[in-house]
């Protein structure tokens, strides 16, 4: 089902996308009068499934495009039929977390089939985890889309809810809205110059995780760091929205901006050799490895992003993700071992570059 | 020098102190007289023992529909340790039975914050009343089955598909679903 390439959102412009890769927001809500997933039996997950299958006509269509003209709607994944690759592709997507796309209880997603950008994670930690990914800063958008989305869905279905607690969540982390915002950023400069840690503090304290590349649990690998909420309860959706996208995030991409500008200023010679030795090893390597690639296209985006090196943007973005071991797979029609793949990966990187006029 | 059971010769897994009006009531106990003694092990099964732990409680009777820490959520079972152990909560009731020690742990985790400000769910009261309600009619379903009373079985059970139906959770009618 998955569709060949990449996700449609990740190709579309997004604003701010020298800093920001994507936003993201997501909803977590459980079905009134069922155990939570961990503690519900098979027969229940089951039940669970049927009864948000039966609600999920009429969503989809209008994500991301405010126009239910477009079609599509959502297409339904169940995860225990799924072979692993394909599976390894919806991770590699952001669609499904890794956590959910292991295991045999009863578990599917639907998935938007327009744009891929809306996903609904059924019997993952909560009953229903709805997700709506947009490219660059676009958290009010994702959250409008994301609202009606939960509208509908719980205007046919009793939700988990307490007057005190709001959204009752497997884990009290969530509860309350339920509501999580993050943004994926590509912080090379700050990084580079020594400020990271600065970020890490500051975000600490107004109380925003900062992440890897795959979210929770996940290491930090080519610059790219995901931030997101941690406050739940307490604050209504728009405060939580406001402080994070209106206040932190404007800061970071402006800190960032800065570090690279401070950067090419006193140490442009520095920063072009970089670049350049990153553009030469992906152009000429023969054997690439997963995280030694990502190191290497975030130099690369940095060297596009700042005007040192001239190609399209979304190149490196589409990169980065056909690169990853499932997609590289699909691509390549095989099943192939780590060897082969970092071969494959390289022979990829140097015709898609080469492609591209680089 | 690792303590012994107080029954018997080998060593303690479980150590209970209890505190009431004042006086220190000790308890050590090896993986089965622990079991005899009502302990739950951790995991279900006998091997969660394997760690020791030291279990504080207070001596008082816990106030009613609060369970202790021993004691779970009288909807799912989930005891406050088991939670402790796993970060998750077993089921929406588990909110209420563990409120008070819940409390302290969501001002850490939301600054402070311990009351829900934001979107209410458009069917927020009745779906309230109805899970109650729906948790209520399931145990005196269980119980009735038990009791090998099925006219009594039979009629809950129609009132749990009506209910269900009415909280979205169903569809179709109670008359299609066959026989208890």
């Amino acid at each position: 089902m998955v569709r060949d390439g990449c996700s449609q959102w990740l190709e579309a412009d997004g604003p701010e996308k020298d800093v920001v890769v994507s936003s993201r927001v997501r909803l977590a809500r459980n079905l009134a009068g069922y155990p939570f997933v961990h503690k519900a039996r098979a027969d229940e997950r089951e039940q669970i499934i049927e009864v948000v299958r039966g609600v999920l006509n009429g969503i989809g269509g209008d994500i991301g495009t405010g126009s239910r003209e477009s079609g599509g709607g959502v297409e339904w994944v169940d995860l225990c039929e799924l072979p692993k690759l394909e599976r390894g592709l919806l991770v590699e997507r952001h669609l499904i977390s890794k956590q959910h796309s292991k295991g045999s209880q009863p578990r599917g997603v639907a998935v938007s089939s327009s744009d891929e950008s809306l996903s609904i994670m059924v019997n993952e930690e909560d009953h229903l985890r709805i997700q709506v990914l947009q490219p660059g800063i676009a958290l009010d958008n994702a959250l409008e889309e994301i609202g009606r989305v939960d509208d509908h869905i719980e205007a046919q279905l009793d939700i988990a809810y307490s007057p005190r607690f709001g959204y009752l969540t497997a884990c009290p982390t969530n509860v309350g809205t339920g509501l999580r915002v993050s943004a994926m950023l590509h912080l090379p400069g700050l990084r580079l110059s020594g400020e990271i840690e600065k970020v890490r503090k500051a975000a600490k304290a107004m109380n925003i995780a900062v992440r890897g590349f795959y979210g929770e649990g996940s290491d930090v690998a080519g610059d790219f760091y995901q931030l997101s909420n941690q406050v739940t309860l307490g604050k209504s959706e728009q405060d939580i929205l406001g402080s994070f996208a209106g206040q932190f995030l404007p800061d970071i991409v402006e800190y960032e901006r800065s570090a690279r500008r401070s950067m090419l200023d006193s140490r442009r010679l520095v920063v072009e050799d970089q670049v350049f030795r990153a553009l030469g090893t992906l152009t000429h390597a023969r054997q690439l490895k997963a995280d030694e690639v990502l190191d290497l296209l975030s130099y690369l985006r940095f060297g596009v992003c700042t005007g040192v090196i001239d190609m399209p943007l979304d190149v490196v973005g589409k990169l980065v993700l056909l690169t990853q071991p499932s997609h590289l797979q699909r691509l390549c029609g095989a099943r192939l071992d780590q060897a082969e793949r970092r071969v494959e990966r390289a022979c990829l990187v140097r015709k898609t570059l080469s492609e591209a006029g680089v | 020098m690792k303590r012994k059971c107080d029954f018997c010769d080998s060593e303690a897994v479980v150590h209970e102190i209890t505190l009431a009006g004042g006086k220190k009531i000790e308890k050590h106990l090896c993986e089965m007289h622990a079991m005899e003694e009502g302990f739950e092990a951790e995991g279900g099964g006998a091997s969660g023992f394997l760690t020791s732990k030291i279990v504080l409680a207070a001596g008082q009777k816990q106030p009613a529909g609060k369970p202790g820490k021993r004691e779970g959520c009288s909807d799912c079972g989930t005891t406050f340790d088991e939670f402790r152990k796993t970060g998750l909560l077993g089921c929406s009731n588990c909110y209420e039975a563990f409120e008070e020690q819940l409390g302290p742990l969501l001002q850490r985790a939301h600054d402070g914050a311990t009351h829900h400000v934001g979107k209410i769910p458009s069917r927020a009261g009745s779906s309230v009343d109805r899970q109650q309600r729906l948790t209520a009619l399931r145990r005196q379903l269980s119980d009735a089955v038990e009791a090998e009373q099925y006219e009594r079985a039979a009629t809950l059970r129609d009132e749990i598909i009506t209910t269900e139906q009415d909280a979205g959770l169903r569809r179709g009618t109670a008359a299609s679903e066959g026989e208890v």
